[in-house]
């Protein structure tokens, strides 16, 4: 199957990642959006490594994945912090560096 | 599940040479890539968070389908593993711990934001189709002939070949993630921590005096062994506190007033017919007679069956 059709799809899927990470207040639902994000790079980098027949893709998705569990450790953690503190995870909440 | 496996080994087993323009194939990214775009577009439109990360997995699970049938049956299990198991559950965890019910504003912050990053969103799926849909790709050449021994090999082969060093600092950036949450989630303590002696001392000293010996744990009688009867104090009359304090805000505990009318009922039927019709309670527990009120005057010394008894 040619990839272009993996291709639109993670077009697609990058697409609304990113419109849910610049539409929705809600801290959680953002930081979930660049996971989908991050998703559909994975699913271009692996649709590439089929087509040109060399496994270099699918290692860098791999690490990709592993970045991604890295980073949603650390931002979890941050959105917990910043909860604790101001009872909200809106991230217009956390708006106090603002002039 | 078949289709897994058909896949899979359609994937494993097609030549090099081969285009890989398969039925099978095609049939499961047309079930699959809708799949996976209703879940996008769920997460993006759901308003509790809830839905949003359910909405995700669904995408989640998809995708690991499209890998295992894109010869990548690793990735797809690490994906399975990493990002529906471990993932998924932190958000879900994280979103029990911050509030379900916390649902989004619709209040527009910044004005026209909406329509901008419509706008913006709008130019970049152009873009990306207008690249993605003209570009000539070939047909795939398939991993046959770089994964001879099977995709797992193949990938270890290269991950501890030529890309040790990424793995290597790959190691080193998780070890600092773990211990960065723990730095970012630790609490300074503002005032020492109290020993046990001190706690004791503090609750004699500060707390009704009544209640030092522990309070009243809910009563087991005949009739509700269960949590949510109250105890009986010394003189027949509940303790209404010996009931947990979440039953109560719940609604889901009886008050001692019920109780109390509940214990006079029975009272009255075993007055009138000496407890024929429930033998059981006698037997069981005898507590249902030293219950009554009426058999409350003379118990006085050998209450002890609640602990209620004792904090009187």
């Amino acid at each position: 199957m040619n990839p272009t059709s993996y291709l639109v799809l993670a077009t697609i899927l990058f697409t609304l990642g990113s419109g849910g990470v610049l539409l929705r207040r809600n801290a959680l639902v953002a930081f979930m959006s660049v996971e989908l994000m991050l998703n559909a790079a994975n699913l271009a980098f692996v649709a590439f490594a089929r087509m040109h027949g060399a496994l270099d893709g699918q290692i860098v998705a791999f690490f990709v994945m592993i970045i991604a569990a890295a980073e949603v450790v650390i931002g979890l953690a941050i959105i917990v912090m910043i909860f604790r503190t101001r009872r909200s995870a809106s991230v217009d909440d956390a708006s106090l560096l603002k002039l | 599940m078949n289709l897994l496996a058909a896949v899979a080994t359609q994937a494993g087993d097609s030549p090099a040479g081969s285009t890989g323009s398969t039925t099978g194939e095609e049939i499961l990214f047309w079930i699959l890539a809708p799949l996976a775009v209703l879940g996008a577009a769920g997460l993006v439109f759901a308003r509790k968070a809830v839905h949003g990360a359910l909405f995700l997995a669904v995408t989640m699970v998809s995708l690991a389908f499209l890998y295992i049938a894109l010869e990548a049956p690793f990735l797809g299990v690490v994906q399975m593993v990493v990002y529906t198991g471990a993932v998924m559950m932190l958000f879900l965890f994280v979103i029990m711990l911050v509030g379900v019910d916390a649902s989004d504003s619709r209040v527009e912050t910044i004005r026209g934001q909406r329509v901008g990053a419509g706008l913006a969103l709008l130019g970049v799926i152009i873009l990306l189709m207008t690249v993605a849909g003209r570009a000539a790709l070939p047909d795939p050449v398939g991993t046959a002939q770089a994964a001879p021994d099977g995709n797992v090999y193949a990938i270890a082969d290269l991950l501890f070949g030529r890309y040790v060093w990424v793995f290597e600092v790959v190691a080193a950036v998780l070890i600092t993630a773990a211990v960065g949450a723990m730095v970012l989630t630790h609490r300074e303590r503002t005032s020492r921590r109290l020993t046990q002696r001190e706690m004791s001392e503090k609750r004699f000293r500060d707390a009704d005096p009544q209640q030092a010996a522990g309070q009243p744990p809910p009563g087991v009688y005949a009739r509700h062994n269960a949590v949510d009867t109250p105890a009986l104090l010394p003189d027949g009359t509940p303790a209404e506190t010996s009931i947990s304090p979440v039953l109560i805000a719940r609604g889901a505990a009886r008050s001692a007033d019920e109780f109390t009318i509940d214990l006079r009922q029975l009272g009255d039927e075993e007055g009138s017919d000496a407890a024929p019709t429930e033998p059981s309670d006698d037997s069981t527990s005898g507590m249902s007679g030293e219950a009554t009120p009426g058999a409350a005057e003379g118990n006085d010394g050998e209450a002890g069956t609640t602990d209620g008894g004792e904090a009187r």
